[in-house]
Parts: structure tokens; sequence; C-alpha cells
């Protein structure tokens, strides 16, 4: 029973750790790579929950692909990043007054707040029991039959979010030259060639 | 020892206020600001999942997956903006954004 609460304190120090170095390291890289070790251990804290598949989904989707986006952009622009930094103590009062009062808040909704009696029989979708099937398992029964708009509506999004990051992206420069197929087909012996009689002696007239 | 549903509150609790705090503290520099709110709904995502698990409820990890779809959307097209504002500008630098303000 001690190592779940070990590993609990474990995880949840690591991502508090790396969640305030996100905000506070000097080197934006530095940011990215504790973004990383905050959500690897936000996912060591699902699997303690029992969530396995959104933490592996946690794992592949933000440091797979959401942080490594944000490392190549970081990496990408050529940012004087300590200019960016002035004004970071200015900024702390006002940040710290807002984040204690925050805090103040949200600890006193955790003190306060107790389950309904009605909540048990308003549960929409209970979980099966771990040893009649896994958590991937019930989330797809789950998932692909009463939610299959809602998972629709996600591929939607994600779709949309492509597009947009591709046309925000895309720019073609002027200077290039393409292939235009269009043209090298379009083209004919009597656009292409041009046969001239060179005299002996004369040399050659460009007309 | 036990392990209860306040616990993992208080760890998205916090985790919430330091993406709040990020905001407020590195208000210059816009990729810091975009990390921020993944912090936070990091921390949300944490509070659906705690709640889905000690309920016995699963919406709350379906809500959690849709959580994580649209922050892997907001991310991307958060960072297509920056990516081509800096062509445009060679500055990513949040008071400078303001050419729409007329």
């Amino acid at each position: 029973m001690i190592l779940p609460a070990v590993f609990f304190y474990l995880f949840s120090g690591a991502c508090i750790t790396a969640a305030f170095m996100v905000i506070a390291a000097r080197n934006p890289v530095h940011s990215v790579l504790f973004l990383i070790l905050a959500f690897v251990n936000a996912a060591g804290l699902f699997v303690l929950m029992g969530a396995e598949f959104l933490a592996m989904i946690l794992v592949i989707v933000y440091v797979g692909a959401v942080a490594v986006l944000f490392l190549f952009v970081v990496m990408m622009l050529d940012v004087d990043f300590a200019q960016l930094r002035q004004g970071f103590l200015q900024y702390m009062p006002i940040g710290a007054f807002i984040g204690i009062v925050l805090l103040a808040e949200l600890v006193l909704v955790l003190g306060a707040w107790t389950i309904g009696p009605d909540v048990q029989q308003a549960i929409a979708t209970p979980a099966p029991p771990i040893a009649r099937m896994l958590n991937t398992e019930a989330l797809g029964h789950v998932l692909y039959t009463r939610y299959v708009y809602f998972f629709q509506a996600a591929g939607v999004v994600l779709l949309v979010a492509m597009i947009g990051a591709i046309v925000l992206t895309l720019h073609h420069k002027p200077n290039v030259r393409r292939q235009n197929v269009a043209d090298q087909i379009a083209r004919t012996k009597a656009t292409a060639i041009e046969i001239v009689k060179v005299r002996p002696g004369q040399g050659l007239e460009r007309t | 020892m036990t392990i209860g549903l306040g616990h993992y509150l208080t760890v998205a609790a916090i985790l919430f206020t330091l993406g709040i705090f990020g905001i407020f503290l590195n208000r210059k520099n816009v990729i810091i600001i975009l990390m921020s709110i993944e912090l936070i709904l990091l921390a949300v995502n944490i509070n659906l999942v705690a709640f889905s698990t000690f309920l016995g409820d699963l919406v709350g990890q379906v809500y959690a997956l849709l959580v994580l779809t649209v922050a892997a959307a907001e991310a991307a097209i958060g960072l297509a903006i920056l990516v081509a504002y800096f062509r445009n500008r060679g500055s990513i630098a949040v008071e400078d954004v303001n050419l729409m303000k007329g």
C-alpha cells in the first residue's frame, strides 16, 4: 500500500518542479525540455489513476508531437530571448499576487467540496471492472458508440488545425524556379529550336 | 497514506496556478505563454481523469481525450501564427503585436 503513495509523490513532485522550471527557465529550449518532463510525469500520474490509454496518448501526442513542435519553433526562430526576458521581475509582483489569489480560491474549493448524494445515480457510462475489461477497451466501447459524434468532431478539429497550419506557414518564394508541367508539354519543335545556316567565314548574326 | 481524490486535485490546482503565473511572468515571450497554456490544459486533464477514476465514470476520460485534441490543435495553430508573424515582422515580442489597434 506504500508503493502507490511513494510513486504518487515522486510523479507529482517531479511534475510540479518541472512545471515551475518551464516558466522560470532562462533558455526557452530548457523550458520545452522541462515541459516534456512535466508531461511524462503527468502520464505517470494517469497510470496511477488507472487511465492507461490516456497516459500513453499523453506521451505520444504531447511529448511526441506538440513538445517537439515547440522545440522546432524555438530553435527555428532567431530571436533574442534575453531581450524578451526584460521586465521579468517587473511582472513578478502582479503575477505572484494573482497566482496566490487563485491558489487560495482553489484551496478553499478543495477544502469545502463534497460529492453529492445523487452523483452515483447520475453516472452516464460506468467504468467496467478492471478484471473484465481493460481501460483501453472500455474507452473504445464508449468512444465509438455513445460518443461517436464527439469523436468525429475531434477529428474535424484536427483536420481544420492541420489545414490552417499548412495555409499559414506555406509561402512561395518569388525567385525560385519551379517545374511547370503544362509549359513543358506545350513545347513544340517550332518554339523550341531554330535552324540557322551558317556560311563559312561570315560568322553568325543574332536576329 | 492512501492517495485519494484530494491529492490529485491538489496537484492539478498547483499546476493550474503555475500556468497562470507563467503567463503573467513571461508577458513578452509568446512561446512561454503557449507552454503555460499547455500546462493549464494538462491540469484540467488531471482533474477530469481524477474525477473519472474516483467516481467510476468513463465520460471524464472521453472528455479529457477531447481536451487533448483541442490542445494539440491549438498548439499547432498558435505556433503556425507565430512563425508567420516572425516571418513578416522579424520579432515575436508581444507588445509589438498591436497592428490592429488602429
